[in-house]
């Protein structure tokens, strides 16, 4: 077991990350109390580097997205450290977010019809989004640059003129694409990018994701309850579990040894080719009003301690580059006399699921 | 299992040596007219047609689990609401235990509606918000009068039960509202099992769900299938779940049924291009596994105009010569040649070509006519130079002769053929990469 070189991190050198999160928490006020929906969430990312965040519906992942991004809905409170180019965004307002969103912090959402006029020219789109952010920019400019970023998504420079209905729904994400490419941003946010996508469109997709840090030095958190695309995209994968991130480290290292039991069974619950046998996890994710005690993942993990309703989880690095917030792997001094017994477990209702 | 004969098509009619089939599906055929804008219908004009489902056999045997597998656009969907009478058939048969369907009234069908249940791939649409489950899981009873109060009663904690929604008089009063969507699609299963159903149609019924539910809803469809003797049509876009849970996959493209077989034999051994593809290009969370690269291109082309011959070509890797060339893959071709050059170059050779309207006509040939003050030989060195940069491009396999009257370029493209299904190594296949076996045999 390795020390880390600072906490929640597996880089030690912050002024070469592109982004980087501290105790993140966000949470929703409902008639019955706060909804703790990010709860002390920590990672970096370097440029050119592709983090994949993945988990059930409810654990948190999309109000991860959005609280870095500063798109929370009303109600919805943020604190903790997000600290792009030497700004805390949790502390700007919300026009001071607003001028940083497009030149410097990037989306990709899930529904790439809803995102488009479709009474605008794919031209227009792309001249109004250059004109916002570049006032100055000369019209042969602005098309020599939406050119450049269409061909980077295969779309040829035939179609410029078109509007959006003459595109299909993978030309439209990709579209979608280029009209945040073209800003040049260092950061984007991926949520869901390829959820409403047919599967081949959809590996057309992820091709392009993953060919983005080759080309320009982008930095991306992309968001998905898809296993398989994290495995193909991304560098680096967090796993997420009712508002923590429970483990995190190299996609591949993950995905071959996952540390946390989470991680495991939901790999073993994710049908693929290779599916001979059902699996799934019992339960459902935790309300995050009343969270269980402890682990929060003790009632549906088939590897609970008596440690684990007892203690939160300290996070442990059990190599170098991956860290995981499970009593598995220790620490053993934290855990008491007794506290590896198995726990005696509690009969889960099939009906109560997701 | 169905029985096949050893030579010709599983399909032919008088191959009847096994088990009479649940469902007999012949030359079925769902199209619709296009509205086409308010001028065309004052006029009553032509507006086109929409083939959704353009010719679709097959049979299902009792207790067989068939998949219909296909991408958005593909006629899977309106397959499966032809099949249970939600659509209306414009020809073919669809038998239900040696009855035909596919022409019958709303009110006649009704009685069989009892006997083939569909359900749809969005359980919070499915389920009526006002209706508690005990309402909603009794109406069917009540809709086809099978049932007296103490019956119906019986029978919706039943089905409650069989579903896993127990201790049931926690669900009974509960609206959709309080469910979570693995729940939802519970109640849904319910609801289609409740009439005591033979045939189930599942619409993508686990898509809509978490990856970690949708192993439990596809669990609960195997118990069901077991205990109740039911047969499923499963109708998805996802050939992983489609893998273990079927016995029987047919693969859709465009309306037709491309590939058809075992499920073994068709994973084991894929033979269609667009079957491979479609298998390549599922995200696989193996850490040893690297992104596809030789994806097809594009997406599924608009079903008002299908491309000619193969309607799968212009995506095809495998593609060659006879499989339908046209004037719009000349279009592709040159718009995708333009994403690799330089935008001056783009400039210029757009300036010779224009703006290809023309290659939009179906057609054995697609005429090019020079622009403003070009001459057709700039346009042969714009084809030259695209041919030059991809010599090995599948289109130029099609091309057979280029000449030019002075005012016009024109290409000629090889005579494409409509591949046919035809029975090889075990499945069925509409590709002419396979020569039909047993030559003489209608292999349709």
């Amino acid at each position: 077991m390795t020390t880390p070189p600072r906490s929640g991190s597996l880089s030690g050198e912050a002024e070469h990350d592109a982004l980087s999160v501290r105790d993140l928490r966000v949470w929703y006020g409902t008639e019955r109390g706060p909804v703790r929906a990010v709860d002390g969430v920590n990672f970096n990312l370097r440029p050119g580097e592709i983090l994949g965040l993945v988990g059930e519906s409810g654990c948190g992942k999309s109000t991860l997205g959005r609280g870095v991004l500063g798109l929370l809905p009303p109600g919805a409170k943020a604190a903790g450290e997000v600290r792009f180019r030497g700004e805390n965004l949790v502390e700007l307002s919300q026009k001071q977010m607003q001028s940083r969103r497009g030149p410097e912090i990037g989306l990709i959402f899930q529904e790439p019809m809803t995102r488009l006029n479709p009474l605008m020219r794919i031209s227009q789109h792309f001249e109004e989004t250059l004109r916002v952010h570049e006032p100055d920019i000369s019209t042969a400019e602005a098309k020599h640059r939406a050119l450049e970023a269409l061909r980077g998504m295969g779309i040829p420079p035939t179609r410029y003129r078109n509007y959006p209905h003459e595109f299909s729904g993978g030309m439209r994400q990709r579209l979608m694409i280029a009209l945040t490419l073209v800003l040049r941003p260092s950061f984007i946010v991926a949520d869901e990018p390829t959820t409403a996508l047919d599967v081949l469109v959809e590996a057309q997709i992820i091709r392009i994701l993953h060919d983005l840090r080759r080309n320009f030095d982008t930095a991306m958190l992309l968001i998905t309850h898809n296993l398989g695309i994290i495995a193909e995209a991304c560098d680096r994968v967090a796993v997420m579990y009712a508002g923590h991130i429970v483990e995190e480290g190299k996609a591949r290292q993950v995905f071959s040894s996952p540390a946390h039991p989470y991680t495991r069974e939901l790999l073993r619950s994710t049908i693929s080719l290779r599916t001979t046998g059902l699996h799934y996890i019992p339960g459902a994710p935790p309300d995050l009003v009343d969270a269980p005690s402890g682990c929060t993942f003790h009632p549906r993990c088939p590897d609970a301690m008596r440690v684990c309703p007892d203690q939160d989880p300290v996070e442990v690095y059990p190599t170098g580059n991956q860290r995981v917030s499970c009593w598995l792997h220790g620490p053993e001094d934290r855990i008491p006399e007794g506290g590896r017994e198995p726990l005696a477990r509690q009969e889960i209702d099939l009906a109560d699921e997701a | 299992m169905p029985t096949k004969r050893d030579t010709g098509s599983a399909l032919d009619r008088d191959a009847v040596n096994g088990p009479e089939p649940l469902l007999a599906v012949r030359d079925l055929e769902v199209h619709f007219a296009l509205q086409g804008n308010f001028v065309q219908r004052l006029l009553s004009r032509e507006t086109g047609t929409v083939k959704a489902v353009d010719g679709v056999s097959f049979d299902v045997q009792p207790g067989e689990v068939l998949a219909v597998v296909g991408e958005s656009g593909s006629g899977k969907t309106t397959l499966g609401r032809a099949l249970t009478g939600l659509v209306a058939t414009s020809d073919g048969s669809i038998r239900y235990r040696g009855q035909e369907v596919a022409d019958m009234s709303d009110r006649s069908f009704r009685p069989l509606r009892r006997k083939i249940q569909m359900v749809f791939q969005d359980p919070h649409a499915s389920l009526n918000p006002a209706m508690d489950l005990e309402t909603a899981l009794a109406h069917p009873l009540r809709i086809h009068g099978v049932a007296d109060r103490a019956e119906t009663h019986r029978l919706v904690r039943d089905a409650l039960e069989r579903v896993g929604l127990s201790p049931v008089e926690r669900f009974l009063g509960k609206l959709p509202g309080d469910l979570s969507g693995g729940q939802k699609q519970r109640a849904v299963i319910a609801r289609a099992i409740i009439l005591g159903p033979d045939l189930l149609v599942a619409d993508e019924p686990v898509s809509m769900l978490d990856m970690s539910v949708r192993a439990k809803i596809l669990q609960l469809m195997l118990d069901l299938k077991r205990d109740l003797d039911l047969t499923y049509v499963y109708i998805t876009h996802d050939l992983a779940t489609a893998k273990f849970f079927c016995d029987r996959v047919a693969i859709m493209y465009l309306g037709r049924v491309v590939e058809i077989g075992p499920t073994s034999q068709i994973f084991a051994d894929p033979k269609h291009p667009y079957t491979r593809a479609l298998l390549a290009a599922i995200p696989d969370p193996d850490p040893e596994r690297s992104l596809p690269t030789d994806l097809p291109r594009g997406e599924i082309p608009d079903a008002a105009e299908p491309p000619s011959g193969c309607a799968f070509h212009p995506r095809c890797p495998a593609a060659f010569d006879r499989c339908g060339w046209e004037g719009r893959d000349l279009r592709s071709l040159l718009e995708s040649h333009w994403l690799t050059v330089d935008e001056e170059v783009y400039e210029r050779e757009r300036a010779v070509v224009g703006t290809l309207d023309e290659l939009s006509a179906p057609g054995a040939t697609a005429r090019i006519s020079p622009q403003g003050g070009h001459s057709v030989t700039d346009v042969r060195s714009v084809l030259d130079r695209v041919r030059a940069a991809d010599p090995d491009e599948p289109f130029w396999s099609g091309v057979t002769s280029i000449d030019d009257d002075g005012s016009a370029v024109t290409v000629h493209f090889a005579a494409g053929e409509d591949p046919a299904l035809r029975t090889s190594g075990g499945v069925e296949v509409a590709c002419l990469l396979y020569e039909p076996e047993g030559q003489g045999q209608d292999t349709r």
